[in-house]
This record gives C-alpha cells, structure tokens and sequence, in this order.
C-alpha cells in the first residue's frame, strides 16, 4: 500500500453472547467511522456465532485507570475476603448471580 | 417458471468464481479487518455454491466436486462479471456491488418461488441474509471510495468504467433500480444502460482470464483425484 500510511482510528468492541446478560470486551477493530467499526466487528469477532449483539466505543472515549495507581486502587481489597460471597447459602429459585 | 440447471450452474458457477476471486485477497487486502470481511464473503459464496452445485449433479450427473473442479472452462455458465481478476480494491468492491445486485434478483425469484426444489429454496432463504449484509458491505465501501478523495475517485470510477462493459448477463431493469442510486451517492458516472455490453457464457465463451483461475482453483483436485480431507 502506498500513500496515506496513517492509522485509522481504534474501536472498542464488546459482544453479548446468546445467553449472555451483559456485553463483555472482546477486542478492538480499526475503523473510520462508527458504522465500519460495527461492520469489522461483525466480521472480525462474530465469524463462530459468538454474540446476538455488538457494541463498539471509540478507544480514546475509555478512561482507564493508572497502572502506578495499582497498589491503593487494587490492594486494598485484597484481605477483605468477606465482602465475596461465599457465606450465602444461593436459593436454588436464583439462576444469575 | 422453475429454473433449468442450466440457469441454476449460472448461479452456481457466478458463486464459486466470485468465492475464487475474493479468496485471492487473503493476506493481501487493504487492512486485516477487511481481509476476514472478503473471507467470510468467500465463503458464504462457496456455501451457495455448492448447495446448487449439489442440485445440479444430482440432475445432470457426477458430484459437486466433480462439477467444480473437472470441467473445463466452455462449460462454466457464470456470468463474465464473477471470472474478471480483481484490480485493485476499489475494482473488487464495484465488481462485488455488480454481483450482489444481481444475486440479490437471483435468490429473491427462488426463494419466492414454490414450483422450486426444496433444497434450491433453502439455499436461497439462507442466501438472502448473506447477500444483505454484502450489498451493505460492498455499496458502503463504493459509496466511501467514490465520493472520498480524487485518488480514489479516480480508481473507482475507473473501475465503473472498466466493469460497465461486461454487465449484460446480470443486468435487469431491477438490477439499474439497484445500482443506478449507489453510484449516484458514490459520484460515479456510467455510459448508461444502452450502451453496448459483452456476453458470451451462455455459449461457453469465456474472457482470457477465466483458465487461470481454473488452473490454479483445480490444480489440487486434478493432481489427487478424489482426495478427502
């Protein structure tokens, strides 16, 4: 290819699966609009029926959190192993937790 | 009217040629995104292909494979359009939006019709869907490329140019109505439809290019006769 060698713009891609509730990450697609990003993301991440339902994000839109900051974001939490719940007993009636 | 097989090994051999010539972008295309886009339009083309190829053998004799990769060139009916090589990209996305106006005509009429084979009409629900989501792929990158900068420009009108020519085995008043506003948008212009066309499948009359393509499509087959994965 000649000319033009910039980048196009990156596009988050979330995808929510048959039964799945929720998008989840799934990858990113380069794209110069919003409607080729959903295109290359029906192509590139759903080629094995993998969702029922595609999102797609500007990348520079996500703020993320600073990895330096990953002691007193993340450490914290580490020994409260109370706040997991696995001192419940789950009612059998419940079937997503 | 129900299709004759000789009509439906238009439709079949248009398929799997086009599929061919789409294939040839792999690894090669403008970016990685677009290369799984030709692919999986390859191989929902070679899906069609071989659900009519299936139907025509069983009418006029052999397999499949047989009729794919052992028959020489006078006898593929595939529009002219589906053997042309496929030039740069913006040549490649007028010829897909050449082709999938047409199969968009070809899968309506069979799938609409109850005097069809059973197996025929499954192919051809199952098409409809495919063919949707390449006319949306193949008319967005048209209208992207034609009304996008004046290089682009140039090589896509170019390609009009170039293709407009062999547009006589697939073209139809439904077919204009198809393309006539896609390429408005896209700022190209034709010789518009009287001008003069080419055809010659029908009579087994094929462009220069098309034994090549057989050549290296049949290669495999014809060095292994009967090979299975």
């Amino acid at each position: 290819m000649s000319g033009n060698t910039s980048q196009w713009p990156l596009w988050e891609v979330f995808l929510r699966s048959r039964n799945g509730l929720h998008h989840q990450h799934v990858g990113s697609v380069h794209a110069v609009d919003a409607e080729m990003a959903v295109a290359n993301a029906r192509d590139v991440y759903t080629r094995r029926g993998e969702g029922v339902s595609i999102w797609v994000v500007p990348s520079n839109a996500i703020v993320a959190s600073d990895p330096s900051d990953k002691d007193e974001l993340f450490e914290p939490a580490l020994d409260k192993i109370y706040r997991h719940p696995t001192f419940y007993e789950i009612p059998d009636g419940v079937a997503n937790i | 009217m129900s299709p004759t097989s000789e009509q439906l090994l238009t439709y079949a051999d248009g398929a799997l040629l086009l599929s061919h010539r789409l294939s040839e972008w792999m690894s090669n295309a403008p970016t990685m995104e677009e290369d799984i886009a030709l692919g999986n339009i390859a191989l929902d083309l070679l899906g069609q292909a071989r659900g009519l190829l299936q139907r025509c053998a069983a009418e006029i004799g052999g397999d499949e494979d047989e009729l794919a990769y052992f028959r020489d060139s006078e006898a593929f009916r595939n529009p002219l359009l589906c053997e042309l090589p496929n030039g740069d990209f913006a040549h490649t996305m007028v010829r897909q939006l050449f082709a999938d106006a047409w199969f968009a005509g070809v899968w309506a009429v069979l799938a609409a019709d109850d005097t069809v084979d059973a197996d025929v009409r499954g192919v051809a629900e199952k098409a409809i869907k495919e063919n949707a989501y390449h006319w949306r792929h193949s008319s967005a990158w048209v209208v992207r490329l034609g009304d996008g900068t004046d290089e682009s420009h140039r090589r896509t009108q170019e390609a009009v140019d170039a293709l407009w020519p062999f547009r006589g085995e697939v073209a139809s008043d439904e077919w204009y109505a198809r393309i006539e506003p896609v390429l408005a948008e896209a700022t190209l212009t034709t010789p518009g439809r009287d001008a003069w066309t080419q055809r010659g499948s029908a009579d087994g009359w094929h462009t220069e290019h098309l034994g090549y393509l057989l050549a290296e499509m049949q290669s495999l087959a014809r060095a292994h006769p009967g090979a299975s994965w």
